[in-house]
């Protein structure tokens, strides 16, 4: 517990500090871009792009230890990766445009074939028998308990370099996940645009190989999205909220797994990630379930006071236990279930409101229709004045014709 | 003779009998563009096992096939739960859910000291294809054999039951699969409800997934619910005829695969085997390759010549 305090005041050491400072960029780079990758609905594509990486890593490292004897080289084995990675991209491209396939099974077949190729070579590397080759291991689950100084910054600095570009290209990219033919008509070109955004997440993935492992990489551009459009429906409060989660998910994470052994980043990050997830998904005023039940027990109160009321103008009993209780703590209804003189007053507005509204459905039936509290609150807070006017004269000419001007006051 | 029937047939037979369970139930999976969740079914099951593993402490134990099962449920049910409840996309529910169960099962791993004893998480990814062995077949009568066929590796065994219920599953419910796969909406309203036979499909392709999962690793599992299925889609428009030619492709996969794995690299000269499972899934990704350029009516290269030929008419 004391190490992860230490580890998070960023007093644990240089290079954990490095570690957690490059996984918190990481996470908002990845949230960022991931926010754009949902709103277009290709989140899974992510998935390809990660698996994707292993041959190029694998191959990589093979021709540097063979031609040049530096195998462990993170430079080169992420220049690989983001090579092989830009293929898949293009693979799954090409088979959802050329052939029949749709895009899951694109995906499908590109992410495992890919990996299964990454695996024959990790393989053919076992059998080279080279120094050094433990590190491959670490890209599939992330281990950063061996970073060196010089790879922290570079994540670091990449990290930044993705997520600065980002929020430069926000406005296109928004253009793009929402309209993609006014994106065009403006004078974008929206296949150069989408390959960006494609080419900005392969980044991420790259980076994010050596901290968090190709495996679980994708969790970062998921997650942290889909965590934040539980709270708002714009895009720039949407894109800084989602890197803000993805990088105080990342960093909190990076934190656990520097304060105890065995403990492995890329999960740790991710669970963390899921916490955010489930807080989010419970408890966000927009969209969350407490405030959807908050609305739903809004709701029911309001028409099961409406129908109380009616069945009290009407004469008939209330028997519903639930209205009863309702009518009761109004002070509608007395404890005997008689109503009282304040229920039989408000039961008359009541059932004058319901006729006016039943008025309206009968003489605009397309404009009701369209109308999504009808008949929830008084016609007088939904409609205007003049056409509540109108239905009052149809409801009952006579009384109109008599006390024209009083009526007039009432409305 | 003996060699091969104690080491390479074993292995053959497991590679083969797992791409064939998970091949043909893939046919649904890509017809109903469901063909991730063999994806997400196959890292989901991470935890389930690892639960399974501390319980009995044995690898390949019914545990673990228990564990592994409720795994696969609860996470389509999470799925579900955050899609309806979060109105969250489907892709992205499935995304969090899988990523987040797989990250448990990792961190249990770690946590509980089993990794790197029994079980570990490249193992988990790879599989142990050529842990299989059959010690006691010295002759190709044995195959014939009753009591010296009872003494094949367990995973063997458990494969060519899962086999049986994949068959037997879409024997029954042919019609109705291939009715909700393609119009469920007219399933719906035939009266047979798409939503539970779409959950009992997921249920077998957990069962499948389970069983060729502890034996030929995630990956291979992936492949093959999409890759044979795939490559049949592009070659027919009917479907006995696609899930006939998903189960050949699978099992040939199974076999060249494990074929080349083992004796491809001593062909060219050097002295080791790659991994597999990975080289059957490689198989498995180039004949879905050829289908697509290649096949008569749908592939690539057919329709453009096609094109060249009616354009110059």
């Amino acid at each position: 517990m004391e190490q992860f305090f230490a580890a998070l005041t960023l007093s644990a050491g240089y290079n954990t500090a490095l570690v957690c400072i490059g996984a918190a960029l990481l996470g908002a780079a990845s949230g960022a871009i991931g926010v754009f990758v949902l709103l277009r609905k290709r989140t899974l594509i992510s998935d390809a792009v990660s698996h994707a990486t292993l041959p190029g890593v694998a191959l990589a490292f093979i021709i540097a230890q063979v031609y040049f004897d530096s195998g462990r080289s993170l430079p080169v084995l992420l220049f690989g990766a983001a090579l092989s990675a830009g293929i898949g991209v293009l693979a799954v491209d090409w088979i959802k445009t050329h052939t029949r396939l749709t895009e899951d099974a694109a995906i499908g077949t590109v992410l495992s074939t890919f990996f299964a190729v990454g695996m024959v070579l990790l393989t053919i590397i076992q059998s080279m028998s080279i120094a050094g080759q433990a590190g491959l291991e670490g890209f599939l689950l992330g281990a950063t308990s061996g970073m060196l100084k010089s790879e922290a910054l570079t994540i670091s600095v990449a990290a930044a370099l993705v997520g600065l570009a980002v929020v430069l290209r926000m406005k296109e990219f928004s253009l793009l996940c929402f309209d993609e033919s006014f994106a065009a008509a403006c004078g974008y070109n929206v296949r150069w645009l989408d390959r960006t955004l494609l080419l900005l997440l392969l980044g991420i993935v790259v980076i994010g190989l050596k901290t968090v492992g190709l495996v679980l990489i994708i969790a970062l551009a998921i997650i942290p999205p889909v965590a934040a459009r539980f709270w708002t429906d714009r895009v720039p409060v949407l894109v800084a909220i989602a890197a803000g989660i993805g990088a105080s998910g990342s960093y909190i994470g990076a934190a656990l797994s520097a304060s105890a052994p065995n403990m492995p980043t890329g999960g740790l990050i991710v669970l963390v990630l899921f916490s955010f997830f489930v807080v989010s998904l419970l408890i966000s005023p927009v969209r969350g379930i407490l405030a959807a039940a908050l609305k739903h027990y809004r709701f029911q109160r309001i028409v099961h006071l409406r129908q109380g009321l009616l069945a009290i103008a009407h004469d008939e009993p209330v028997l519903e236990p639930l209205t009863r209780s309702i009518l009761r703590r109004g002070g509608f209804m007395g404890g005997d279930g008689q109503p009282t003189v304040k229920g039989q007053s408000e039961a008359r507005l009541i059932e004058r409101d319901q006729k006016l509204w039943n008025l309206y459905r009968e003489m605009h039936p397309e404009e009701s229709h369209a109308l999504a509290d009808w008949s929830l609150k008084p016609i007088g807070e939904v409609l205007p004045a003049d056409t509540v006017r109108v239905l009052e004269q149809e409801l009952s000419p006579h009384v109109v014709r008599g006390g024209e001007t009083s009526k007039g006051g009432a409305v | 003779m003996d060699i091969f029937l104690q080491f390479d047939l074993p292995s053959i037979l497991l590679g083969s009998l797992a791409a064939l369970a998970c091949g043909l139930l893939g046919n649904f999976l890509v017809l109903r563009k469901q063909a991730l969740m063999g994806d997400a079914i196959s890292h989901v099951v991470l935890p389930g096992i690892v639960i399974g593993f501390l319980f009995t402490h044995e690898t390949s134990s019914w545990a673990m096939m228990l564990g592994a099962g409720g795994a696969a449920i609860f996470a389509v049910l999470l799925i579900e739960l955050i899609r309806r409840i979060g109105n969250v996309e489907p892709g992205a529910a499935m995304g969090v859910v899988f990523t987040t169960m797989f990250a448990a099962g990792v961190v249990i791993l770690e946590q509980t000291g089993t990794a790197g004893v029994h079980l570990d998480v490249e193992h988990a990814l790879y599989g142990n294809l050529e842990s299989a062995i059959w010690l006691d077949a010295y002759s190709l009568s044995d195959l014939w054999n009753w009591q010296v066929l009872m003494t094949l590796p367990e995973s063997i065994k458990q494969l060519f039951v899962v086999n049986m219920l994949v068959i037997v599953f879409i024997v029954l419910f042919f019609k109705e699969l291939k009715i909700s796969s393609f119009d469920p909406l007219l399933s719906a309203s035939l009266g047979f409800s798409p939503k539970w036979l779409g959950l009992s499909l997921i249920v077998m392709v957990a069962i499948a997934a389970v069983a060729a999962f502890t034996a030929v690793g995630s990956i291979l599992v992936i492949a093959m619910f999409i890759c044979p299925a795939a490559t049949a889609r592009m070659l027919t428009d009917n479907l006995k005829v696609q899930l006939f030619i998903s189960g050949i492709a699978s099992l040939s996969a199974g076999l060249f695969g494990y074929l080349l794995a083992a004796f491809g690299p001593g062909l060219l000269g050097y002295e080791f085997s790659v991994s597999a499972a990975g080289m059957i899934a490689v198989v498995a990704g180039l004949q879905q390759v050829l289908a697509m350029l290649f096949a008569p009516q749908y592939g690539v290269v057919m329709r453009r010549r096609r094109q060249r030929a009616h354009a110059s008419v």
